[in-house]
């Protein structure tokens, strides 16, 4: 199990939020939504310790996940990739076999062949000697989810993974998130289209700005007209569940109902 | 054409000339390889801050007598972290904190090699005196060639997951903050190399000219990082002709050379050249 515990964060010396305890269960994807600035990204950047947190710490079965990190896959905001880099695909996936080499130990045909399976798990194998700057979005977004296949590892922890990607890479990727589910990994997402949450998610985790997290556990349980009214705002709320008077011009724009962190 | 076999003649005839070749073509190798991994993880600023924060360095080890490859490492070092706790301990941006530091330490250096009034020549400090290479130089080069050949072998893979992705490499426990200290480490022993070559204020040059040429004609590291080095001994080679025929500083003649390679390289690239550039648009009008 996957636990957060009493994590307190803040940006310089602002803070974000304090005292977040959250437990993300195994062999389920979890969602983390909210509003611009509650912290999603923040939460899981100081569960990795990429961020120092005030206080607090996640740990996986009882040991501090500073510990363990190998057993993290983090897909990063694609955003802070160079996209310039003198890289091509297949490269980049065989980087996913990195931890487990760790150091001296040189990527050989094994880890080549690894790379080139999970290449054509997600559909881009004829893209394997690419430079990455020459994929679109969601290729280079499947070319990270590909890295991930081949890491192996028990914990995924994605930041806006379908942030201005096609559909094509979108349902490609939810469908290795499934088999990930499948094989009873921990999937942490932090996403921003609140449309399809009970599409993608068995659990959510749904923070506010200063609130830290306001609910936490089973979609059907947690996705409530209540919760997101608490989190995000009351007309958001009537908006999304389809209730209550709701102000014409949020109404039209019901389908593209987003946030971006 | 006569310069030219008046060059060989040289290379032939002066034992200096030859110590000279050398030990420029092995900067020029080394600093190719160091470079390529500066530019790709934006750290040109750095090290331009480095090169010039070794100078105390190189002054106290004057003074003391000894080599001056600890002095300039350790004030190298020094400076890396002092930019790193200044830039993490204040809301200054990254760049800001290496224009405080690396112009403080650049400074004090040249008032201590005012005080040492040894027979250090600032002048050749700051711009190279190649033909005055000793053997014992030409040892010191060699030896940092090699550890930062080892350097990059045996941690390639570990620069590349860290410059390309440093937070994915984070992320799943890579130390990537021992590596980047070692890669400043390697950067002051490159500059205490490139001393007498190219000199403290172009040393900065001769990390970003051939690597960038590179850069613009590869998109695979790999062959960045042979590329590189090897336009980073041309250069050497070609600087030095220049440097021994017209009586020019050896480090500008270097340094011009390399500029002139990316000039060409800038123009006439199949990937990023000016050529292709002015060619599109032409077809787009």
């Amino acid at each position: 199990m996957l636990r957060v515990k009493g994590l307190s964060a803040a940006y310089e010396g602002t803070p974000i939020f304090s005292d977040v305890s959250v437990d993300f269960v195994p062999g389920k994807i979890t969602g983390i939504i909210g509003p611009n600035g509650a912290g999603k990204s923040t939460l899981i950047k100081n569960m990795l310790n990429l961020v120092k947190p005030v206080n607090g710490y996640a740990e996986l079965n009882g040991v501090p996940l500073v510990k363990q990190a190998a057993s993290v896959a983090y897909i990063e905001q694609r955003a802070e990739i160079d996209l310039t880099f003198p890289i091509d695909v297949l490269d980049v996936i065989v980087m996913g076999t990195y931890p487990k080499l760790g150091w001296f130990k040189v990527p050989g045909k094994t880890q080549r062949a690894q790379a080139k399976a999970a290449l054509s798990k997600v559909g881009l194998s004829d893209f394997a000697h690419r430079q990455i700057g020459n994929l679109s979005g969601g290729q280079l977004q499947r070319v990270f989810v590909a890295r991930a296949i081949v890491q192996e590892a028990p914990l995924v922890f994605m930041d806006e993974p379908f942030f201005g990607i096609d559909m094509q890479s979108e349902a490609e990727i939810i469908r290795i998130l499934k088999e990930w589910r499948a094989a009873g990994k921990t999937i942490v997402v932090v996403h921003h289209d609140l449309n399809k949450v009970s599409q993608y998610f068995d659990e959510l985790v749904i923070m506010s700005p200063g609130a830290g997290v306001v609910a936490h556990g089973p979609v059907a349980e947690v996705f409530t007209q209540a919760n997101i009214q608490a989190a995000f705002s009351p007309d958001l709320g009537n908006v999304l569940f389809g209730s209550g008077k709701a102000d014409s011009a949020v109404a039209a724009g019901k389908q593209e109902v987003a946030f971006n962190d | 054409m006569t310069s030219l076999v008046a060059f060989f003649n040289g290379l032939m005839q002066y034992n200096f000339l030859q110590t000279a070749l050398i030990t420029a073509i092995m900067v020029g190798v080394m600093s190719g390889i160091i470079g390529s991994f500066i530019i790709l993880r934006g750290m040109s600023l750095m090290g331009d801050a480095i090169s010039h924060a070794v100078l105390p360095g190189v002054a106290v080890a004057y003074m003391l007598g000894i080599n001056v490859v600890f002095g300039a490492a350790f004030f190298g070092i020094l400076a890396a972290l002092l930019i790193g706790f200044v830039a993490d301990r204040t809301k200054l941006k990254n760049d800001t904190a290496i224009g405080i530091v690396f112009s403080a330490f650049f400074a004090l250096g040249f008032i201590l090699i005012s005080l040492a009034e040894s027979s250090t020549n600032l002048h050749h400090v700051l711009f190279g005196n190649v033909l005055a290479v000793s053997d014992s130089d030409l040892l010191l080069t060699n030896a940092v060639l090699v550890v930062v050949v080892l350097f990059t072998v045996l941690f390639y893979k570990e620069l590349l997951v860290s410059s390309f992705d440093p937070h994915y490499a984070q992320a799943y426990g890579l130390k990537v903050q021992v590596l980047h200290y070692g890669l400043m480490l390697m950067l002051t022993l490159v500059t205490v190399s490139a001393l007498q070559t190219v000199g403290i204020i172009l040393i900065v040059a001769m990390l970003v000219t051939p690597a960038a040429t590179a850069f613009l004609w590869t998109e695979n590291m790999g062959v960045m990082l042979v590329l590189s080095a090897s336009i980073g001994a041309v250069s050497a080679l070609i600087g030095l002709y220049f440097s021994y025929t017209f009586n020019w500083a050896s480090g500008p003649a270097i340094v011009l050379t390399a500029a002139v390679l990316f000039l060409l390289s800038f123009i006439l690239s199949p990937k990023q050249g000016l050529l292709r550039q002015l060619k599109g648009g032409a077809a787009n009008a």
